[in-house]
């Protein structure tokens, strides 16, 4: 499906183990992760400095110790959060703070489309799991930072390491391609550009 | 079996298949505005891709627009970056741009349908979420991230997996005092903010018929918030009339042609959708959300529910609203009529017609922001204007202003803003700033008052 010659834009992403940090937040939106006021870059370097801004700090720039980012207890590059994570403006830059600031997995029980999307165009993996193991999973994270979770991409399995459970995900097999291998769909569609012509032309 | 209005133009537009995997869909229109596009354009320029179809785009400057002087070199200096970002990139890629102060320049979801840009049974896209507004056109519309803009530019096309289709219709006679936003944040009220995710909505039924063309944006401009990527409503007289003789609309001869396609994009009447919902018009009343996504809303008497789902709570508290009250008499400073869901003629219409020969209330701040250049020369033609200024209303120039609050135009700390936009969710309008979503009519009538009045009350 890809040429051998495909630029490799995006980090390529096979199995990870790490710890977690929890977000027991539902309907966390876009404007949570990365704040409008924020939005006047015109690259995509330095979103990860204010990912979640304003709960991480309040109006004054003074830190909030009760948000879990900002608990030294919680580590990793995996955030566990509430359901329908994602909603709302279709911010790219939300997906680039993310990564920016070091996760490459984001597990939720329910992902906003469009999120869902950009995520995925940037090698980080929305990962959504049951209700039910997102309710374990939150717990024995924030009961005992120290669990490592496995998120094997290959056999779309996450693990909790210690209770040895586990739990199948879905994933789109072209989306799954595209993030083994750090592909991204640019090129895919400029190699159909004959494709494309020939339906412009008999659409006309 | 029968096909959707949604089926007939998605099928229309697909290129090819992968197996097991995406369809690559054509894109007919690609609205670009300058804080979702830079990132674009330089992934382009770092991989010597040209611009593919750049007659197919049209740009707009409007998200981080300043709404006062916009004669005047911008102040501060990202935002004055990002717009000259813009400008050169549009120069450079030879792509039609309305700039700040352009006779068409607005709100993208404004100008677009204004100038005939927006038809029915086209598909387009745009890097913001409410590109959903277009549907009311009966065309496939949805908002894209900047990956995607850099995928349209490159091939006019992106990689999509065709979503589930979802009705939800209405019937019935809607009450006097309720607007299309009204009926919407009554929709989203009842299904929530992900009832629509992995689907696109049509809306069908009297009410969506017998609406305006203005209404019809109003309505499916929110269908993301309840997590559908877009909203449609089918193309009717109505639509037609509305597009004549606009801009870039088809003339004469070509446009009964067209006309003569757009009657056979209605949905069959065998077609099937994955998910229906139905309301009657008469449960629906004026709204007002109390929380913090938009749908955490009741009717303008109702009071706020009750839930022990900690993100509920935390929502209250975040307003500082306690579950049990009632909204009506809660003191109020400030109230913005604008946005992409509200700031065409007729929001100002409806305003001002409850406005005239009434006066605001001096604790109250009340910003009218048109969605565009030409919503702004109406108001001022229709003698509109001279209403908001003797009632003590501030009218401003288009732009996005307080609905994410990027340039300026920022609600305090702590207050709470009555607003004609679409999100209420913590800080959108500002650090700290409290979002009640509303109709233009409640909006007016709270800067009139000061305060949320019950308003099925005061209409004559």
């Amino acid at each position: 499906m890809h040429s051998k010659s495909q630029i490799i834009k995006m980090k390529k992403f096979t199995k990870i183990t790490s710890k977690a940090i929890p977000l027991a937040v539902e309907n966390v939106d876009t404007d949570q992760i990365i704040p409008a006021r924020f939005l006047k870059a015109t690259d995509k370097k330095g979103f990860g400095d204010n990912v979640f801004r304003d709960w991480r700090f309040d109006k004054n720039g003074v830190i909030n110790t009760d948000f879990s980012l900002n608990n030294p207890i919680y580590t990793g590059s995996i955030l566990i959060a509430g359901d329908n994570f994602g909603c709302g403006s279709s911010r790219e830059h939300a997906a680039w703070a993310l990564v920016g600031y070091g996760f490459k997995v984001i597990v939720s029980s329910f992902f906003a489309d469009i999120f869902k999307g950009n995520a995925l165009n940037n090698g980080l993996l929305p990962l959504q799991v049951s209700p039910k193991f997102l309710s374990v999973l939150m717990k024995t994270v924030q009961e005992n930072p120290a669990t490592e979770i496995e998120v094997d991409l290959e056999n779309q399995k996450i693990s909790i390491k210690k209770l040895e459970i586990s739990e199948g995900f879905d994933i789109d097999p072209y989306k799954k391609t595209c993030m083994i291998n750090g592909y991204d769909d640019i090129d895919y569609l400029v190699s159909k550009k004959e494709m494309i012509e020939a339906f412009e032309a008999q659409r006309l | 079996m029968g096909k959707t209005l949604f089926d007939k133009i998605w099928d229309s537009h697909v290129v090819d298949t992968i197996e097991n995997g995406p369809q690559v869909l054509y894109i007919d229109k690609h609205l670009i505005h300058e804080v979702t596009s830079p990132q674009a354009f330089n992934e382009l320029k770092e991989r010597s891709i040209p611009v593919y179809r750049p007659n197919q785009i049209v740009a707009t400057a409007d998200h981080n627009t300043p709404t006062m002087d916009q004669h005047l070199p911008i102040k501060d200096a990202l935002s004055r970056n990002q717009l000259e970002q813009l400008s050169k990139n549009c120069a450079d890629n030879d792509i039609t741009l309305y700039e700040l102060g352009h006779q068409y320049n607005g709100i993208v979801h404004v100008m677009a349908p204004e100038l005939g840009i927006t038809q029915p049974g086209m598909t387009m896209v745009c890097g913001d979420s409410h590109t959903s507004t277009h549907g009311a056109f009966g065309a496939i519309a949805f908002g894209i991230g900047t990956s995607q803009v850099a995928q349209v530019f490159a091939s006019q096309c992106l990689l999509l997996t065709k979503p589930k289709s979802l009705r939800v219709t209405v019937n019935g006679t809607l009450k006097k005092g309720v607007l299309p936003k009204d009926v919407i944040l009554y929709i989203i009220s009842k299904l929530g903010t992900n009832s629509g995710t992995g689907y696109f909505c049509e809306y069908a039924g009297d009410v969506f018929e017998n609406m305006s063309m203005e209404g019809r944006m109003s309505v499916c401009n929110m269908s993301i918030e309840m997590g559908a990527r877009g909203g449609m409503i089918a193309p009717d007289e109505t639509t037609f009339e509305y597009i004549k003789g606009r801009k870039f609309a088809p003339q004469g001869e070509s446009f009964d042609k067209k006309v003569t396609y757009w009657k056979t994009l209605p949905s069959d009447d065998d077609a099937v959708f994955d998910q229906e919902y139905t309301f009657d018009a008469a449960d629906i009343a004026p709204m007002l959300t109390y929380g913090t996504n938009p749908g955490m809303g009741i009717k303008i008497t109702e009071t706020i529910p009750t839930d022990e789902n900690p993100s509920f709570k935390k929502s209250l508290e975040y307003m500082n609203f306690e579950a049990g009250a009632s909204l009506i008499n809660q003191p109020i400073n400030y109230v913005f009529i604008g946005s992409c869901t509200n700031s065409r003629i007729e929001d100002f219409r409806v305003a001002a017609d409850y406005i005239k020969g009434k006066q605001k209330a001096k604790n109250v701040t009340a910003w009218l922001v048109p969605g565009s250049k030409q919503v702004e020369t109406q108001i001022i033609e229709e003698g509109l204007k001279a209403i908001f200024d003797e009632a003590g209303f501030e009218l401003r120039q288009p732009g996005c202003s307080a609905c994410l609050a990027m340039n300026d135009d920022k609600i305090p700390k702590g207050e709470y803003c009555v607003s004609t936009s679409n999100r209420n969710f913590e800080g959108r309008q500002g650090q700290g700033s409290r979002t009640i979503l509303a109709s233009p009519l409640v909006a007016a009538a709270t800067a009139i008052e000061g305060k949320i009045i019950d308003i099925t009350k005061h209409l004559n």
